[in-house]
């Protein structure tokens, strides 16, 4: 369990930005670097050598080339045609002519804009307090299995490998109020049945449910390499201190995947905020719009009502809500570091 | 392999792969007019390569059409009106010169400028005038002016089992007519148990205000009513509410038609071919599809009028022309259409194909679609149908012969829209048992009122 010491060392002494560029580059282009006059990043260096050097990095800058042809086509390209659709009313035959923010009023005046956005918010949160803790929680589980880990690994990861639509389309014929699978076994454990996605009250919370069982298995996984991280040391001597299974965990297991934690946290809520397949496969929006999402109402403003200024209106301010979330979490989290 | 060769080789896949996405992404050129002089015409409306038999049949037209015309040079593409594909198409300048829409779609294709002005060229088409003058007036815009062809015409009505009918001790031959015999016998095929439910409503996706429409028009209403340039819901009426009570007494009372009320109209498609679902609201085309994807049999399926009888919907299908066509595509393009679509010179002969190939005849859908204004022309078509009819004809009789009494109705402007609100009050009705039903249409008033103040 323990890592080697040397490492250790190297780790506790080395900040890890510095770190991390010490490794990645070659030895090979180290020495060499290290032979120009001038010392290392200053330029004046002799001609030849920097000609070797940048034959040698043509592979390298060819690769990323192609990277980045590939993300301008299909990231940045869509992106940017994004925000100039949303200032447009969009026609494909006579061409799209601007209209300032025509779009935008379309998408506020709306009846469904506050519903959508409390929609997925309230997703957002609940798929947080419901299914946040529980890859964690199956994480340390996992992890305490020596032998049966990798069977348990696939197990959890399953689902993710489930089409999302497959998934979707199971849960409904699960949910069936009279005769579904889980009502069914509720009720032979005597425990009370839901009409589940067949009411307004409960049907948010049974998309969240879905969407948590079908993506834990990602972060399952990510968890449960971070745990293995964690050197043994540490446990041991909390255990010497006498601390009991739960104090180690909040004091060992924790903070030493803090990071983690919170980038899945981060990432988690960027997902969800984004939430479409359940809502669209499941429930169209319904009962009563109580599963109308940001998402949901982007789609239908671009193939059912064909207006696409307003369906991308709609994707920009979903995009510069989650980017000032972003912004703001990594703010917070990252001052309270150290 | 040296390392050089090796880049060498690295360097030409990459070039290679590049030349090939750019060469995928540029557009090849379309001007209409092939090599050997034929008018090149691509179509879409090829069924999937899944759909074997239609896909058989379709091919076989295209052949007979080339033969007949050898100056055109049919290039067909398969499938039909998909929103999610289509804009892009047409963006990409993809689309297909000939496209298939449904009935919604004409209206907004012709405001965007997407669909060409064929009126000019339509006093050539032949039988054009013995098509229903309303299925024409879908296809044109305020003026009159004229951008499709339509190539069938469906009307709502009442699709049931007759197996679960006569199990229930109902008549299949008289299918209820009004909404209240409709809630009777949804009561007594539920009682027949086994998960079996008596009336079954399409819910989501905008099916639900779809159907609501069409029931709406049953009891003599309007979804919407013009006022000079203006728009109005029209909806919000006694009638309307008493068809929703009746409803709610369905779901909540009698409790005869179960409790997962989320559903697709496929999900009572599947529910019909499975002998689980009494009734409910569908047009004749739902008959050969439940057939051929859900198990069902032409025997067990009956069609009757919608109840109520004072209005339906109708919807259809046919096709349009890509603005981009040349004059000369435009021709070719009805020469086609009239060839296939509205042509009784070959209802014979087609009729003949399908009973070879043991296809469905004597259903108002293809071969013999149900387009005719009353004339020789009809009857003809008709009187072909009937003495070839391979399945049951008189299982759709009760919906032919109230047919012409019952008004067809297009459906109110910015539809989707509309259905979406209407959804809602379907739902309401069907998930809450205690939905205040003028609250509700209240609601969705307002919200249709504010899509035509948009407007």
């Amino acid at each position: 369990m323990a890592a080697p010491t040397s490492r250790r060392r190297v780790t506790d002494k080395v900040p890890a930005r510095r770190r991390r560029s010490v490794e990645k580059v070659p030895a090979e282009r180290r020495r060499l670097r290290d032979k120009l006059p001038g010392g290392r990043r200053e330029g004046g260096q002799l001609p030849a050598a920097r000609w070797r050097l940048l034959k040698q990095d043509l592979t390298a800058y060819g690769f990323l080339c192609a990277a980045l042809v590939v993300f301008a086509f299909f990231a940045w390209w869509p992106a940017i045609r994004n925000v100039v659709l949303s200032f447009q009313e969009v026609n494909f035959v006579r061409g799209s002519s601007w209209v300032g923010l025509e779009n935008f009023q379309y998408i506020f005046d709306d009846p469904l804009f506050a519903t959508a956005w409390r929609n997925s918010a309230l997703f957002s949160l609940y798929a947080l307090v419901l299914g946040f803790g529980v890859p964690f929680v199956t994480a340390v589980l996992i992890n305490e299995f020596r032998h049966v880990r990798a069977y348990f690994r696939v197990l959890v990861y399953l689902p993710v490998m489930l089409p999302p639509v497959v998934v979707a389309l199971m849960w409904r014929w699960f949910y069936q109020p009279d005769g579904g699978l889980i009502n069914e076994v509720l009720g032979t454990v005597g425990l009370p049945t839901s009409e589940w996605i067949n009411s307004p009250d409960t049907s948010l919370i049974a998309l969240v449910i879905v969407s948590t069982w079908a993506n834990m298995g990602s972060a399952t996984l990510i968890y449960l390499a971070a745990l293995q991280t964690i050197p043994g040391e540490l446990y041991e001597s909390a255990e010497l201190d006498g601390a009991g299974i739960f104090k180690r965990l909040w004091h060992v297991t924790i903070p030493q995947t803090r990071f983690v934690i919170l980038m899945l946290l981060l990432m988690q809520v960027i997902a969800t905020m984004q939430v479409f397949t359940e809502p669209f496969v499941m429930t169209g929006g319904g009962p009563q719009d109580s599963t109308v999402t940001v998402m949901l109402l982007v789609y239908r403003y671009a193939f059912q009502y064909n207006n696409f200024g307003a369906a991308s209106a709609m994707s920009l301010l979903l995009l510069l809500v989650l980017a000032v979330f972003s912004a703001a979490y990594l703010r917070v989290t990252r001052s309270r570091q150290i | 392999m040296t390392r050089s060769a090796h880049r060498r080789r690295v360097a030409l896949a990459t070039t290679a792969v590049l030349a090939l996405t750019l060469a995928a992404c540029s557009s090849d050129d379309d001007g209409g007019g092939s090599e050997d002089g034929r008018i090149q015409l691509d179509i879409n409306g090829q069924p999937p390569g899944t759909d074997a038999r239609e896909l058989a049949i379709f091919e076989a037209e295209v052949a007979a059409f080339e033969d007949a015309h050898p100056d055109i040079d049919i290039v067909p593409h398969e499938g039909f009106m998909e929103p999610e594909t289509f804009n892009t198409k047409i963006a990409s300048g993809e689309l297909e010169d000939v496209f298939y829409v449904y009935f919604t779609d004409p209206a907004r294709l012709i405001e965007q400028g997407y669909a060409a002005d064929i009126t000019d060229y339509l006093d050539d088409v032949e039988y054009l005038d013995q098509v229903k003058p309303e299925l024409n007036q879908v296809f044109q815009d305020a003026e009159g002016r004229q951008y499709g062809i339509p190539t069938a015409n469906y009307s709502m009505g009442l699709l049931y089992n007759r197996d679960l009918f006569e199990q229930a001790g109902l008549d299949p031959n008289t299918p209820p007519t009004t909404w209240e015999e409709v809630r009777t016998a949804s009561a007594a095929i539920a009682e027949l148990g086994g998960g079996v439910t008596g009336y079954g409503e399409c819910a989501i996706e905008n099916t639900g205000g779809w159907h609501l429409t069409s029931e709406i028009y049953s009891t003599g209403g309007q979804v919407a009513t013009q006022e000079g340039d203006s728009w109005q819901a029209a909806f919000n009426t006694p009638e309307t509410t008493a068809l929703l009570e009746n409803l709610q007494a369905m779901r909540w009372e009698d409790n005869s038609m179960g409790g997962d009320q989320m559903r697709s109209c496929e999900d009572l498609m599947i529910a019909m071919g499975a002998g689980q679902l009494g009734m409910y609201v569908a047009a004749p085309d739902n008959i050969p599809s439940i057939v051929r994807q859900y198990e069902g049999t032409y025997e067990n399926l009956g069609l009757g009028p919608i109840p109520g009888g004072q209005g339906t919907l109708i919807g259809g299908e046919g096709y349009m022309i890509n603005a981009d066509a040349s004059p000369e595509q435009i021709e070719a393009a009805l020469t086609w259409l009239q060839w296939r679509f509205v042509n009784p010179d070959e209802t014979e002969r087609r009729i003949q194909d399908r009973l070879a190939d043991d296809q469905p005849v004597g259903l108002p859908m293809p071969p013999t679609p149900d387009i005719w204004i009353d004339g020789p022309t009809r009857d003809s078509v008709e009187a072909l149908k009937e003495a070839n009819a391979n399945v049951p004809i008189e299982n759709v009789a009760p919906f032919m012969d109230a047919a012409p009494t019952i008004p067809g109705q297009i459906e109110p402007p910015s539809a989707q829209e509309v259905y979406a609100l209407l959804d809602n009050v379907v739902q309401g009705v069907l998930t809450d048992e205690n939905a205040d039903i003028g609250a509700l249409l209240d609601e969705a008033e307002t919200g249709v009122n504010r899509i035509y103040d948009a407007l």
